[in-house]
């Protein structure tokens, strides 16, 4: 693609490769450790689910009982591999066994070497096969059913109750949405547990759990013959149980999932360690369930000023691409972040919102970019508020975004209602075909405002990028230089999670996702 | 000026383009199938909320059997605009220098303002528009005020944190924001803050203060704050607020 920024392609490869040894350094912090999380993850992908009878969830009782008897470090795969051979039951079983106290997973007598590793392998590979299933499930999907146009839209649905949400889904796919959301109640992020079984309340939005993804995934389903185009769903993977999510969705065939290597850190003061390890394991299962993920530099803009801090936006692009190919994230998965934020009174805004969302287009060309409504600035005025989507849409189509957040004009009163949605969408579609190809007609001023703007952008965050490089991106995040929030290493929730990894620990889903065929 | 009529202020109805004319336009969502039998149904509910006249200008088809309708009515009812009484701040608000000026010459030492989004609430848009030194519009926050120790301790705080912090800095103000409001989980979370400082015997000695879209100064003090602010205030609303209240605690 033939850069209209006039970008300078040498400032973009330093950059990126700046953010590459970034990630290249973190790694080798994540190679050493788990977390309980990621040993709940295994646990649920070996086949372990259900609730004890104070509704803890048997992956928990799994793990808690492995970190008492003083055995995390080797890892739940081989415990369970272990208690797989010498008692002959599966996962499931023994998980109940441990929550009745009638087995003491860590106390067995330990089993020949490679008759746990082929145990583990024969119910990891399983496990495996659905993952793929999954898949291909969804590509039959695609290739008969079809798919919206991108920018693809995508609403929310935060009703706290996973029937009421179904309503709403289903009425705005019939609207013309290609993505529904479903939020998920204030404060889950913080649980260290995912909840289970259906849910009919909560606050601002509805429990992920992996029964609701599964009886939205269906209604979603049904209205996608109906409306003759395959609806995307769309959750969380963050907080504290971020790979847990990812395989929840992986099983019941999410599309899209949040995952941003970071954001737990800058904005749920979660400990920076615990997320790091936590998202390279998600993101691995995301990446071979063919899930995109949508990454939330957004959230730097609510914080920060978007006019002063656009740099720190496209710096954590880089940083995120690369975590994401470590995974194993093809850029085609990528739902790279960025937001409509500045303050709609300042002279010329459009074109400065206009030169990024374009900037990030050329910067990332196969990604699926992720496009954030105006929220900072909606005022209750919905009639303004209108426009400002409008506005919004108008720079979507142009410049080629992915994935189309749309705004609703009722933002900064209240979660969206069944109308608010049916306009926002009504709104986009408008703009989207009324203007579609204007990206391919119009070029900019050659150092215009538009060019000059992307080009100082870059220059700033090649800049922040090599700075973070000789910093490392934990003394980097210590001073605050991601959306203007500082944390510590030691400090946020969750690093009692962490646990260092013994020489001999395995855990079989990342060769397996990671090294398997796709 | 024969022919226009004079705002009869204990008579007022909405105008539309001429005094009187009660025009009012609403939109809403009935869950009945789009069609005229769906029209007729708004026409007739909005007649029951009191308007002539109803006319459904556009309705909209939402799927799920559930219809949507842009209208127009003639309000019949009106209010007596005389003898209304809205409790406010009711004061003159201070820009940034009138309010580090006030500290230094009347209170001369640091006001201590401690703020949080409590409970489940993890949007700190509101917090930090009036706490964080960058602030909102072209306002600036609490943290740049000279004068001012502003610590904002960011999202999900729980009340006992809050007042534990309230204590441990001294502080002279605690600012509360709940943007979550839905289910009225702000009504339970900011009542419990009151009652938990009461229970310490904090509650008369520190500044009580909340804001969020949804919270009016007649809300906050009939939850038992000392003030409100919604939307569209500022740094130095609170700011004036606090530092008053603080000069006249002295006394």
């Amino acid at each position: 693609m033939e850069s209209k920024l006039n970008l300078n392609p040498a400032l973009i490869d330093s950059a990126r490769s700046a953010a590459g040894r970034i990630a290249e350094n973190v790694q080798l912090f994540i190679d050493k450790n788990t977390t309980v999380t990621v040993e709940r993850t295994i646990a649920r992908l070996m086949g372990v689910d259900g609730v004890d009878e104070i509704d803890k969830p048997l992956p928990n009782v799994l793990v808690d009982s492995i970190k008492e008897g003083g055995g995390l470090s080797r890892g739940v795969a081989f415990w369970l591999g272990n208690a797989m051979v010498q008692t002959g039951k599966a996962p499931q079983e023994i998980a109940e066994g441990v929550s009745a106290g009638e087995i003491d997973i860590t106390r067995l007598p330990i089993a020949d070497e490679n008759k746990i590793m082929e145990a583990v392998y024969k119910v990891a590979e399983k496990m495996v096969d659905r993952i793929k299933n999954n898949r291909s499930k969804r590509n039959e999907y695609l290739n008969t059913i079809g798919e919206g146009r991108k920018p693809y839209l995508y609403v929310i649905v935060a009703t706290g109750n996973i029937y009421e949400d179904v309503i709403q889904a289903q009425a705005a796919a019939r609207q013309g949405a290609d993505v529904i959301a479903v939020i998920r109640t204030t404060a889950q992020s913080l649980l260290d547990y995912v909840p289970y079984g259906p849910t009919t309340e909560g606050f601002g939005g509805t429990f992920a759990t992996q029964e609701n993804f599964r009886i939205m995934r269906r209604a979603l389903d049904e209205i996608g013959e109906e409306v003759g185009r395959y609806i995307r769903l769309c959750n969380y993977c963050s907080g504290l149980c971020m790979p847990e999510i990812a395989a929840m969705g992986a099983m019941e065939r999410l599309d899209v999932m949040l995952n941003d290597a970071l954001y737990g850190i800058l904005f749920r003061d979660i400990n920076m360690q615990r997320t790091l390890v936590d998202q390279y394991f998600s993101r691995i299962i995301n990446g071979f369930a063919g899930i995109i993920i949508n990454t939330g530099e957004d959230n730097y803009l609510t914080t920060a000023d978007a006019v002063e801090e656009a740099h720190t936006v496209l710096a954590s692009q880089f940083i995120n691409e690369q975590f994401a190919l470590k995974a194993g994230i093809p850029e085609e998965q990528m739902g790279l972040g960025h937001a409509f934020e500045m303050n709609p009174t300042l002279e010329n805004g459009f074109l400065y919102e206009l030169a990024q969302a374009q900037m990030a287009r050329e910067i990332f060309p196969k990604a699926p970019l992720k496009y954030m409504p105006p929220t900072k600035f909606m005022t209750g005025n919905i009639f303004k508020g209108h426009l400002q989507d409008a506005l919004f849409n108008f720079i979507s189509v142009w410049t080629h975004q992915g994935i189309q957040l749309l705004g609703m004009p009722t933002e900064a009163i209240h979660t969206p209602h069944l109308q608010d949605r049916m306009l926002s969408i009504e709104n986009a579609q408008y703009i989207f075909n009324n203007a579609r190809d204007i990206g391919e007609e119009v070029e900019f001023k050659k150092d215009g405002i538009i060019q000059k703007r992307a080009q100082e952008v870059l220059a700033k965050a090649e800049e922040l990028l090599r700075d973070i490089e000789n910093e490392g991106i934990f003394d980097t995040i210590e001073k605050g230089k991601f959306g203007g929030v500082k944390r510590s290493f030691a400090g946020g929730k969750g690093l009692e999670g962490v646990v260092e990894k013994h020489e001999n620990y395995f855990n079989p889903f990342i060769d397996l996702l990671l090294g398997g065929d796709r | 000026m024969e022919g226009i009529q004079k705002v009869d202020l204990t008579k007022v109805k909405p105008y539309g383009d001429t005094l009187n004319d009660g025009m009012v336009q609403m939109s809403f969502s009935l869950p009945v199938p789009y069609g005229d039998e769906a029209c007729e149904a708004a026409r007739q509910l909005a007649s029951k909320m009191g308007f002539d006249d109803p006319a459904v200008v556009y309705s909209k088809d939402l799927g799920v059997g559930y219809t949507y309708f842009v209208m127009y009515g003639k309000c019949t009812h009106t209010v007596d605009y005389t003898t209304i009484e809205v409790p406010k701040v009711s004061m003159e608000f201070m820009d940034r220098h009138e309010v580090e000026d006030y500290i230094s010459e009347n209170i001369k030492r640091d006001v201590v303002i401690v703020g949080a989004c409590t409970g489940t609430d993890a949007h700190t848009v509101g917090i930090d528009a009036i706490m964080n030194m960058k602030g909102f519009d072209g306002n600036y926050g609490l943290e740049r005020y000279k004068g001012i120790e502003a610590i904002n301790m960011g999202s999900q705080v729980p009340n006992e944190e809050l007042i534990a912090k309230a204590i441990e800095v001294k502080a002279d103000a605690i600012l509360v924001s709940q943007v979550v409001t839905q289910k009225d989980v702000h009504i339970a979370n900011l009542t419990q803050l009151v009652e938990m400082m009461e229970a310490e015997g904090l509650r008369d000695k520190i500044i009580l203060v909340c804001g969020g879209p949804r919270i009016s100064h007649e809300l906050a003090q009939e939850l038992g704050y000392d003030a409100g602010f919604g939307s569209g205030s500022f740094a130095n609303h609170v700011a004036t607020f606090v530092v008053k209240k603080v000069a006249e605690k002295m006394v």
